[in-house]
């Protein structure tokens, strides 16, 4: 080996270099599939939707129904819930933004913003802090309260107290035909 | 203390097995003749309750998955079906389950002790960041075992642990759909628990070889903290310890038989005999007694530290609590070993392992309950015993090493248990 010493560059350097190089880069690749593996596979990712009759939901009533393996809450809020909601002011709120995917990503947390119809609230049912599913019609603001580690929200799912950093998020939602309007697809 | 071999192979067999491959050499060298400090106690006992224990896991866990079925829709009843149908399934199963907690009492112990008697001073560190890579591969262990049995706790302590992840910054989302597989906690979590719950204990393992070799290079610490000068200062390994390890393990197997036998729910949580219900949140949520003073400091951050949020400050200090152990042996500025000597840090140790007790109290409470009556919140005393946790590491060990004026030690191990007295009955070595 001592020929090589201080000279050109030769064919081995050459070799050793690009073998090198291209074990690292075939590593990173080889490396992907094994960690995207874990994402959710296609089969989860189609069944992303659901319909829902909302006719039976009376006033002052809440279903949960199961979307993409969690809850979400679709309730009929009464009148007084509906005014309460509409009273806040938005500007003190610890999240301001609407966290409703049918809207922009900057649209602030008004009542018009969070909710489907003036009376029907639909929204995801897992607390933003860890995950617990809320308690309806309690808390301090009579919306939902989460029992874990305390969370209240109010009226229109907007947090209000407690460690949850934001708003109960809307998931995508439309209604299903002009016909029959009661019919909503999430998702 | 690794001296020249002092093996003896006796048979041929022995010999043509010694010139290929030296196992019962080494073994002899590690397990027999290992040169060990003559005045170890009990509390160096735990290092081989934990190898027994490593191993109950292990034989009960592979066969508890010949019976068990990783699927939402079967996963419930498998386990039911193994504590009720499967012939001794219940003594698996409950040896399965209690010995988690067994593990951890033991961990939780053999941790003290090396605090007590800075046995992750030099030249030790490497062997403590060993054992701290163990400790934290066992926590992983033990939650995703928990989640096997797909019971309300199993499913809402999983739900709980993943969003932690949710916290991180712009990743957060990402990463919790990533080890979810899905958009909630499902099956694709977990088969994938399931997979690595069997994987780990056996990465543990592994590790475990690199700690008892990382042991065998300086040699075992004992209460002194004294360094091993001569040969009189130990004896063999076998016989003095091999019976001490072995009289500690068997009682340590009558507590938990105890358990395994009698009461082999009462460190379980009957939410946990409810399937899983993605749609119900059971009132209170708490994670096995192991894991309480960790989540309790997480439970502690109720503020936001600058741009930091509430939820992120709590996890990373839930980590932190964790990986500042790994520098411990470089926050001790002490040179003195032993606690026995350093009579001002003995106290604040003591009052460290008060406050850890504390924690996991105020983890297993309503954080917005009262203690005891007074006007003194859980969250609240949760978070002066989180400040205490951390000024452990980062004021007070750091400080005492330079204003602490340690107590004169003996002049050797042996002159410290023989006193002056010459050694007369000299025990063979
Ligand atoms: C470090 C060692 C281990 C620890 C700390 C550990 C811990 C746990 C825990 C806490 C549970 C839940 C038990 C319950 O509450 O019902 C569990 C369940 C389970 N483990 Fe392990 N385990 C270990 C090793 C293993 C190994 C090596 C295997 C398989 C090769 C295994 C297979 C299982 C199975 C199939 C279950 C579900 C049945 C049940 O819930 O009892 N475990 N484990
Ligand atoms: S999960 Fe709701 S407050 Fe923590």
């Amino acid at each position: 080996m001592t020929d090589q010493h201080g000279q050109e560059p030769t064919r081995r350097d050459f070799i050793y270099i690009a073998a090198g190089g291209a074990a690292a880069v075939g590593g990173a690749l080889t490396l992907w599939p094994f960690i995207d593996q874990m994402n959710p596979a296609a089969d989860t990712l189609a069944l992303a939707s659901i319909r829902v009759d909302t006719s039976p939901v009376e006033t002052g009533q809440q279903i949960t129904v199961m979307w993409r393996g969690g809850p979400v809450f679709i309730r009929r809020r009464t009148q007084t819930e509906i005014e309460e909601s509409l009273a806040v002011d938005i500007s003190a709120l610890p999240d301001g933004l609407a966290r409703n995917e049918n809207l922009s990503d900057d649209a602030p947390a008004t009542d018009e913003n969070r909710r489907f119809t003036e009376d029907l609230l639909i929204m995801k049912g897992n607390c933003t802090h860890l995950g617990c599913v809320p308690l309806g019609e309690a808390g301090d603001y009579d919306g939902w309260y989460c029992p874990c580690h305390g969370s209240h929200y109010d009226t229109a799912g907007r947090i209000r107290r407690g460690p949850a950093p934001e708003n109960l998020p809307v998931p995508p939602l439309r209604v299903a035909d002009e016909a029959n309007p009661a019919i909503v697809v999430i998702g | 203390m690794s001296g020249p071999s002092t093996y003896e192979p006796q048979t041929g067999i022995e010999r043509w097995l010694d010139s290929r491959l030296p196992i019962a050499r080494l073994m002899w060298d590690s397990f027999v003749d290992f040169p060990t400090p003559r005045n170890l106690n009990y509390w160096w006992t735990f290092g081989g309750i934990l190898a027994i224990f490593l191993m109950i896991q292990i034989i009960t866990g592979v066969v508890l998955a010949m019976h068990y079925t990783a699927d939402v829709n079967m996963a419930f009843d498998s386990v039911q079906r193994i504590r009720r149908d499967v012939p001794f399934g219940w003594l698996i199963q409950s040896m399965h389950a209690n010995g988690a907690s067994f593990f951890f009492l033991a961990v939780y112990i053999h941790i003290f002790r090396g605090m007590y008697y800075g046995s992750y001073k030099a030249p030790r560190e490497v062997l403590w960041i060993l054992g701290v890579v163990i400790y934290l591969l066992m926590m992983a262990t033990g939650f995703l075992g928990y989640v096997l049995p797909w019971g309300q706790m199993s499913y809402w302590g999983a739900m709980v642990i993943t969003n932690l992840f949710g916290a991180l910054p712009v990743v957060g989302e990402g990463i919790r759909e990533w080890l979810w597989g899905g958009f909630s906690v499902g099956n694709a979590t977990l088969t994938r628990f399931y997979a690595l719950h069997f994987l780990l204990p056996f990465v543990i393992a592994g590790v475990v070889i690199l700690h008892i070799w990382a042991l065998h290079v300086p040699g075992n610490n004992n209460p002194t903290g004294l360094t091993v000068k001569t040969k009189k200062d130990t004896l063999p390994f076998h016989p003095y310890y091999t019976v001490k390890d072995g009289f500690a393990i068997v009682v340590f197997l009558m507590i938990y038989a105890a358990f395994v036998f009698y009461m082999p729910d009462a460190l379980g949580h009957a939410d946990n005999y409810i399937e899983a219900n993605p749609l119900v949140t059971p009132s209170h949520i708490v994670p096995e007694w192991y894991y309480l003073p960790f989540y309790a400091i997480l439970r502690a951050i109720t503020f936001d530290i600058g741009p930091i949020s509430a939820q992120l400050g709590g996890v990373l200090a839930m980590f932190g609590a964790i990986a500042i152990l790994f520098v411990l042996p470089w926050l001790d500025t002490s040179p003195v070993r032993s606690m026995r000597y350093r009579p001002v840090a003995r106290w604040f140790f003591l009052i460290f392992m008060i406050v850890c007790l504390c924690l996991g109290w105020c983890g297993a409470n309503n954080p917005d309950d009262h203690v005891l009556g007074t006007p003194l919140k859980f969250v609240n005393f949760a978070q002066i015993l989180t400040l205490y946790y951390f000024a452990y590491f980062l004021v007070i060990l750091p400080v005492l090493g330079f204003t602490e004026r340690p107590k004169e030690r003996p002049a050797s191990i042996e002159a410290a248990v023989l006193g002056n007295k010459p050694a007369t009955a000299q025990p063979a070595e």
